[in-house]
C-alpha cells in the first residue's frame, strides 16, 4: 500500500469519525458547548466524561457523517471559536486535574473570511502556547486525516498516537503536488515525499505509538483502546516531571 | 554571558546601509505608482505615499538596533526526508539572501538597552519555517529566559516549510514552548510583522506576542487568499488581509511607520522597565 492509498483511507467516510470515539470508548459523557465569546463551533466536540474510573476532559474534530451532519460540523474544518473552545475546556481540565484526550481528523482549520477575521492564526497560535504549558496529562490520538496546523492546534500532547491508515502532514498531497510539480493530480507522488504516514512519522520519532485497524470500529477495537489511554494516563501521572517532557519532546525535533 | 560593545558609527553604518537592496536607478511605487529614486525613498525604503518596500533582514538590523551581536549563526540546514529539489533550493535561497536561514537572531540594544532580537528573511525561501528556523528562534527565547532579556522578533514568512514535512510543522510547537517559558517568567515578548506573515507564523510565534506592532500594508493572515476564495467561492472584502484589517479586527495593536519604529520599541522598553546597560535595575 503506497502513501496515496493510506491518504485515500485515512479521507474514506466509512471511517468512525470523533463522536463514534467518543461514545465507544468513554462513560457518562456530558457534550459541553461554546468558546464564551462568539460562539459553538459542530466542527469540534467536547466535553466531560469518565474512562476506566477517571473523570477526564475529551475534545473531537467531528467531520459529520451524513450530508446534514457534515454541513453543521463544516467537514471537520475549525473556526477559530472551536480552537477557542478546546482551550477554555483544556483550562477547566487543568483547574480539576482531568487528563485531557483529544482526537484529531481534520483536512485543516476553516479557510473562511470569517475565520481570518476573527483570528483563525491567533486561535491556534494561542492552543499551542497553553497546551505546551498544560498542567495535565494530554494524549492525542490522529484518527483520520492531520491537516497542518488545523491538527496541531489540538495534538500537543504527552503522548500522540496514529492510527495504522491516519496521515499527518504539513500541507495536502494535492496542495503540495500544485507546488511542486505544477499539477495537483500528481498527488500521489507528492503523498510519498511527504512522509505523512504513521510508519514514517514513528521512524521520525514524531509520535509515540501506531494502532493497528483490526477490527476498527468493534467494540473490541474501542475497548482496547481505551485500555490502552487509561493505562498511559497512569503511567504519564506517575511521572512527576511530564510537563518538562513534553517540553523536550517537542524541544527534539 | 556575551560581552556587549557599541560598534563605531561607521561600523553601524556599513552594517545597516550597505544591506539594503540598492534599487535600480528608479523604482515603482506599487502603491502610488510614482516613479521614485533611490534617495526619494532611503533612509527605511519608504514611499511618501505610506508603502513600505520589502527590507533584508540585515538592514533592518541596521536601521532599528545598535551593536548587534549574531547568535547561533552555526546551525545547519538538513534536508531531512530527502525531498525532491530541496537542497537545490537552499542553495538557491543562501545566494539571494546572502542567510543561511531564513531568520538572524542576536543580541543588540536600542537606546542602550538590550534585548534579544530575531529578524526574519523573505529572501530565503520567502522566510519559510525550516528546522533550524525553529531551533535559532526557540534557542532565542531560551537565552532570553536565562538572560531576563525581552525578545523583539520580526516575523516575514509565508509559513511551513513544505520540504521538511511533519519536521517544519513541529516548530510551531517548539517555539511556542518557549515563548511560553519565556513569558511565564514575566519577560516582555514583542512582535513586529512585516509583509507577508502567514500561515504557520502567524499560528504560533507571530500571535503569540505580549505587544503585536506591524508595518503599513503588511498582509497578515493564516489561510492564502487563493485557498480562501477557492474555499468559499467568495470575492474577498477590499484591504482583505492587510495590517490594517488586522487591526480593526483586533488582532493587532498598533501599527507603526518605519520612522517611528525606533521610537516606539524604545517607549515600549522604558514602560516595562528595561534599563540602559551599566544600570542597577530598579524595577
Amino acid at each position: 500500500m503506497n502513501a496515496y492509498d493510506k491518504v485515500r483511507i485515512a479521507r474514506s467516510s466509512g471511517r468512525p469519525t470523533g463522536l463514534v470515539y467518543i461514545n465507544s470508548i468513554f462513560s457518562s459523557f456530558i457534550e459541553l458547548h461554546g468558546d464564551r465569546r462568539a460562539k459553538d463551533d459542530g466542527a469540534i466536540v467536547a466535553g466531560i466524561a469518565e474512562l476506566d474510573g477517571m473523570p477526564v476532559t475529551v475534545i473531537a474534530i467531528e467531520k459529520g457523517r451524513t450530508a446534514a451532519e457534515r454541513t453543521m460540523r463544516n467537514f471537520g474544518s475549525a473556526s477559530p471559536e472551536g480552537y477557542r473552545k478546546a482551550l477554555r475546556l483544556m483550562m477547566e481540565a487543568e483547574k480539576f486535574n482531568r487528563p485531557v484526550i483529544t482526537f484529531v481528523d481534520t483536512s485543516g482549520a476553516f479557510c473562511g473570511i470569517e475565520a481570518e477575521e476573527r483570528g483563525e492564526g491567533e486561535a491556534i497560535a494561542r492552543n499551542l502556547m497553553e497546551m505546551m504549558d498544560l498542567d495535565v496529562p494530554i494524549i492525542s490520538i490522529l484518527i483520520g486525516e492531520g491537516g497542518s496546523g488545523g491538527a496541531l492546534g489540538l495534538a500537543v500532547a504527552d503522548r500522540v498516537w496514529m492510527l495504522e491508515n491516519a496521515v499527518y502532514s504539513v500541507i495536502s498531497p494535492e496542495g503540495c503536488a500544485s507546488i511542486l510539480f505544477k499539477d495537483s493530480k500528481k498527488a500521489p507522488e507528492a503523498a510519498e515525499c511527504l512522509k505523512l504516514t504513521a510508519d514514517d512519522a514513528l521512524s521520525f520519532s514524531l509520535i509515540e505509538r501506531i494502532i493497528p485497524e483490526e477490527g476498527l470500529g468493534t467494540e473490541e477495537f474501542f475497548s482496547a483502546l481505551g485500555s490502552a489511554i487509561a493505562e498511559e494516563i497512569r503511567q504519564i501521572r506517575k511521572d512527576a516531571d511530564f510537563k518538562e517532557k513534553r517540553y523536550k519532546r517537542f524541544r527534539a525535533f | 554571558m556575551i560581552s556587549f560593545r557599541m560598534k563605531p558609527e561607521n561600523e553601524l553604518e556599513k552594517e545597516g546601509r550597505d544591506n539594503i537592496p540598492s534599487p535600480e536607478d528608479e523604482i515603482v511605487c506599487p502603491n502610488c505608482h510614482r516613479t521614485l529614486k533611490k534617495n526619494d525613498i532611503l533612509p527605511f525604503m519608504t514611499c511618501s505615499c505610506g508603502h513600505h518596500f520589502r527590507l533584508k533582514a540585515r538592514a533592518r538590523i541596521g536601521l532599528f538596533f545598535n551593536g548587534f551581536s549574531e547568535l547561533f549563526e552555526d546551525e545547519k540546514t538538513r534536508d531531512i526526508l530527502s525531498f525532491p529539489g530541496y537542497g537545490d533550493k537552499l542553495e538557491k535561497a543562501r545566494k539571494a539572501s546572502g542567510e543561511n536561514e531564513s531568520v538572524i537572531t542576536g543580541i543588540a540594544s536600542i537606546d542602550g538597552r538590550k534585548v534579544a532580537v530575531f529578524v526574519m528573511e523573505s529572501l530565503f525561501m520567502m522566510g519559510s519555517m525550516g528546522h533550524v528556523t525553529g531551533e535559532k528562534i526557540t534557542k532565542l527565547f531560551e537565552y532570553a529566559l536565562a538572560n531576563r532579556l525581552p525578545v523583539i522578533g520580526f516575523t516575514a514568512s509565508g509559513g511551513a516549510r513544505m520540504q521538511e514535512g511533519l519536521i517544519s510543522l513541529m516548530q510551531m510547537a517548539k517555539v511556542s514552548g518557549a515563548v511560553k517559558r519565556h513569558s511565564n517568567a514575566g519577560l516582555l515578548y514583542i512582535a513586529v510583522l512585516t509583509d507577508p506573515t502567514t500561515g504557520g507564523v502567524t499560528a504560533s510565534f507571530a500571535m503569540e506576542a505580549d505587544i503585536i506592532l506591524s508595518e503599513p500594508g503588511a498582509l497578515i493572515g493564516f489561510a492564502g487568499k487563493r485557498v480562501i476564495e477557492q474555499t468559499t467561492k467568495k470575492e474577498l472584502p477590499k484591504g482583505f488581509q492587510k495590517a490594517e484589517f488586522l487591526l480593526k479586527c483586533g488582532f493587532i495593536d498598533k501599527i507603526v511607520h518605519r520612522k517611528d519604529l525606533e521610537y516606539t520599541l524604545r517607549q515600549l522598553l522604558i514602560l516595562h522597565g528595561i534599563e540602559k546597560e551599566g544600570k542597577e535595575n530598579i524595577g
